[in-house]
């Protein structure tokens, strides 16, 4: 059944990926997927306010990956251009967002982000 | 639109106009006239300006007795210009309420702010203003205290009050009339409430104006019932209205069934109002607590002229009254239980100012009783000599007060007459007492008179005449208590405590001074009472003599042929009864119609018939006792001939039918004794008088050595609980109390909690239903990063999963 639905979005190629054959679509995503569910994991588990912003960098690399992937699959540029821009983006964004850590450090003594629990209702 | 049709109104009334009866022909007023109001409010509006300017001289007093002398002169100006014979006039000043909403009658409502002037309006206005003008000129001494802080509101609401009382009785409509009686109440309840700070003014300012509600309330609806059933509540047109005449001549000839009972309900609801302005039984406890006001106010607004408005209202709406089967014996019998009641108080009472409020209940009693006995003419009359005498005693009680720095405890004052300065004062308070207690040859004692009189007249009602000459026993009694009480005996004056006034703490200063180089001095002689002033003597000496000069009324302007507003004629004996008489309030009866002189012979008759000097009636002048009087023959047989005398109408003769009060088998006589009425009542009601003086005499003058103790102590403790419960008011406050006020403030809690609990509960619910529920998904919003975003990881995947559903089943459709 999880067959037919990725067939659904493949397009053009169909079929579980050949484990033997060469390097396909599928194998891009698979390890976009699995990077992506790594840095949710990470994100979901860990406390540490760095760890989980490498999480999210984490998950924003994965799907460049398959942006990527599916940019060269369709033989159109449009994927990795806009990837450069999401780079572009999460570096400015890395910088601000350990920015903010290190402020939000000095205010606790402490990385936990349960400390900051403001917007309980 | 609305001037057409009220044209078309006017030219109906016309149309219907009774052709046999003498329609109300009106004029065109001279417009000068309004000067009375406007003079009134002129005065209103200096004070006001005098207010905001911070005044602090006598100005506004003299400024406000300038407006109102001047309101006085124009009112003389006004009775010099009246021509009875062209009616009354009319002068309207601009159209007030004009709605129309149809064309037929009865569908347009018009009120102008216009004044009626007819003899009893001159009638009331001249001694409502020249009262006024007078106790101006008082209150500028009186006040003097005040000078600076309260005297330009006193004035401001005394000119206020003489500009809504002459609205009432200038009033050319009912919704005049209306305006004027709130206005009068509005300013009763200012002034009573004056020194504002005293919490007992202001619980009394309260009790007049709420007590006032109920008897407006009637008034009003009073009002709305005449609209729906005359069509009109104009004078000009009410008083010629066929619908109205007719009820009168049906009421005439007793026959009441032909009435209609919304017609007869009129009256009773006016009624209601002229008892609550008038204090008459019911409604009357507001009256002695207004004494909290100035002493000046108690002589205008409660003793003068505001309290006559419901004598005024029911002889200015007499037609109506007549028409009422129960309307007038009510009036009566309310108004001799409210003379008696009031003058059972009085005797009791310590407080002289206090024993005069309940003079002027008992007083105002009469007057009901003297219009419910069909006599206006004694009513007015004694509403005119009533304002002289009682203002008088009034501003003498006041100045006593005044000058022994608020006392007026009768046990702690004694011998004022022979104190040096007072001589004015009790000379006054003399001859006002001596009116009121009716001694003969005073106005008080005619005015009285023929009250009493007309109630042995008119037949039913000899009871009120007996209760009415027992409530004048009494009144002679607690007037001349109060008289050699206060004024006779020996020398004895105890402060009262209150030293508020400038003048008198200077006085105290000095004597403290005195005092102080003079140790032996005690603290007693500490006190000087301080005699009136020059304004003060003015208007005592001036009203003494008008109190005096009001008996002359009673002999001059009587008129021989006075047509009143029915067309009939009627000859009058003096002033009172010609201005009356002119007015709508005319009322024939007996007596007046004719003098007694020939009552008691046979062949009378012809003669009575004479002096009517009906035109156009067919007279058989023969020695027969038989007369022909508006097409019915009747017989006139003896004493009793003279009730036939009235046209045939009013009060029938034996077997000639039945009057509004039933049909007279007897003739008149005082119960049965055989003795003329009028003419016995002189000397009856002249002994009563001085017997009731002579029991005040020996019970608190003779044999009196101190202020305290009199002979009346002894015997007041053999009465038992009677003069105690007199002295509490028999009362009545309690039990309205206990009946009104209590059940009343319980309802007030009740409903207090009822809407805290139901009705604020049921909207707060409303606001408390979203913050229940908001609690129950609070606790989601954890704060916790995590939290968050666990919950979006769940949202995303079970969105997915719904996407992959759907696309699944959309695949497994295709």
């Amino acid at each position: 059944m999880l067959s037919d639905v990725l067939s659904g979005v493949t397009l053009a190629q169909t079929g579980f990926p050949d484990l033997m054959g060469g390097v396909t679509l599928a194998h891009y995503l698979f390890v976009s997927a699995a990077m992506f569910v790594l840095g949710l994991v990470g994100f979901v588990t860990r406390r540490n306010l760095i760890i989980m912003f490498l999480c999210t960098e984490l998950m924003f690399q994965a799907a460049g990956i398959a942006l990527v992937a599916f940019g060269r699959y369709h033989l159109d540029l449009d994927g990795q251009t806009f990837v450069i821009f999401v780079l572009t983006v999460a570096a400015a964004e890395a910088a601000m967002a350990l920015a903010l850590t290190v402020l939000l450090f000095r205010r606790r003594e402490s990385l936990s982000a349960d400390e900051w629990r403001e917007l309980s209702g | 639109m609305i001037e057409l049709s009220t044209g078309i109104l006017n030219s109906l009334t016309l149309a219907l106009a009774d052709p046999a009866g003498a329609p109300v022909a009106t004029s065109q007023g001279p417009a000068w006239a309004m000067a009375i109001p406007g003079l009134a409010i002129l005065g209103a509006l200096i004070c006001t300006l005098s207010a905001i300017f911070g005044v602090k001289t006598k100005l506004p007093a003299y400024l406000t007795v300038g407006c109102l002398g001047g309101a006085f002169a124009t009112t003389v100006a006004l009775l010099m210009h009246f021509d009875p014979a062209g009616g009354a006039m009319e002068v309207n000043a601009w159209e007030w309420f004009a709605i129309t909403w149809g064309d037929g009658p009865g569908q347009s409502f018009t009120a102008p702010f216009g004044f009626y002037i007819d003899t009893l309006t001159i009638y009331w206005m001249l001694f409502v203003t020249g009262l006024a003008t007078l106790i101006a000129l008082y209150a500028s001494e009186y006040m003097s205290h005040d000078v600076g802080t309260g005297y330009n509101r006193f004035f401001f609401a005394f000119n206020l009050f003489v500009f809504s009382m002459a609205c009432l009785v200038m009033g050319g409509n009912l919704v005049m009339l209306y305006l004027g009686w709130e206005g009068v109440g509005l300013c009763s309840y200012l002034l009573i409430g004056y020194f504002y700070k005293k919490d007992s003014a202001v619980q009394a300012a309260k009790k007049a104006f709420i007590v006032n509600r109920i008897g407006d309330l009637g008034l009003a609806l009073g009002l709305y019932l005449m609209f729906v059933h005359f069509g009109t509540i104009e004078y000009a047109e009410l008083f010629s209205n066929e619908k109205l005449l007719g009820y009168v001549d049906a009421a005439m000839a007793g026959d009441f069934a032909q009435i209609p009972l919304e017609g007869q309900i009129i009256a009773l609801l006016l009624m209601v109002g002229a008892f609550g302005k008038s204090a008459q039984f019911p409604l009357y406890v507001w009256l002695p607590d207004a004494m909290e006001g100035p002493t000046p106010v108690s002589a205008l607004i409660h003793a003068a002229t505001m309290v006559t408005a419901g004598v005024y209202l029911i002889a200015r709406m007499f037609p109506v009254f007549l028409a009422s089967e129960w309307a007038l014996p009510v009036v009566a019998w309310i108004g001799t239980i409210t003379a008696l009641l009031a003058a059972t108080i009085g005797m009791a009472q310590f407080d002289i100012k206090r024993i005069m409020a309940y003079s002027t209940v008992s007083q105002l009693g009469y007057m009901f009783a003297g219009l419910g006995v069909l006599t206006p003419n004694g009513a007015a009359y004694h509403v005119l000599t009533h304002a002289f005498f009682k203002a008088l005693l009034f501003l003498c009680c006041g100045a006593v007060m005044h000058g022994f720095a608020g006392q007026l405890d009768l046990r702690k004052l004694s011998g004022v007459w022979k104190m040096k300065g007072w001589l004015i004062v009790s000379i006054g308070m003399l001859v006002g007492c001596l009116n009121l207690a009716g001694l003969p040859f005073t106005a008080g004692f005619f005015s009285k008179d023929t009250i009493i009189a007309e109630a042995f007249v008119t037949p039913g009602y000899q009871v009120i005449g007996v209760i009415l000459l027992i409530t004048a026993l009494m009144t002679a009694y607690y007037t001349f208590r109060v008289f050699f009480r206060v004024f006779m005996g020996p020398v004895y004056a105890e402060p009262g405590d209150d030293h508020h006034g400038a003048e008198a703490e200077a006085a105290l200063e000095e004597e403290h001074a005195h005092a102080a180089a003079d140790p032996a001095a005690g603290k007693q002689h500490h006190f000087h009472p301080h005699a009136p002033g020059w304004a003060i003597n003015t208007v005592l000496a001036i009203l003494t003599i008008a109190s005096i000069a009001a008996t002359g009324l009673y002999f001059v302007g009587g008129e021989k042929d006075v047509t009143t507003y029915r067309g009939e004629h009627v000859k009058t004996k003096h002033y009172a009864m010609t201005m009356v008489q002119k007015s709508s309030a005319a009322f024939v009866t007996p007596y007046d119609h004719h003098a007694f002189d020939h009552a008691n012979h046979s062949g009378g008759a012809a003669q009575h018939a004479d002096a009517h000097g009906v035109p156009g009636d067919d007279e058989i002048e023969t020695g027969n006792p038989q007369v022909m009087i508006n097409g019915v023959l009747v017989e006139a047989e003896g004493q009793s001939s003279h009730y036939v005398l009235v046209d045939g109408k009013l009060l029938a003769a034996p077997g000639a039918g039945t009057g509004p009060r039933g049909s007279i088998s007897e003739p008149l006589s005082v119960l049965g004794t055989g003795l003329d009425p009028h003419k016995a009542m002189y000397y009856i009601s002249g002994v009563i008088a001085m017997v009731g003086i002579g029991l005040a005499w020996f019970f608190h003058l003779a044999g009196r050595t101190t202020a305290a103790e009199c002979r009346m102590d002894a015997v007041a403790s053999k009465l038992g609980p009677l003069p105690r419960w007199a002295e509490n008011k028999w009362y009545v406050d309690e039990f309205y109390n206990a009946m009104l006020r209590v059940p009343l403030i319980v309802i007030g809690h009740l409903s207090f909690w009822f809407d805290k609990l139901i009705v604020d509960g049921l909207v707060n619910a409303f606001g408390t239903a979203p913050r229940f529920i908001a609690g129950m998904i609070r606790p989601s919003q954890s704060g916790y990063l995590h939290g968050y975003a666990a919950g979006m990881l769940a949202g995303v995947a079970a969105l997915l999963l719904v996407v992959l559903a759907i696309l699944a089943s959309a695949g497994g459709a295709s």
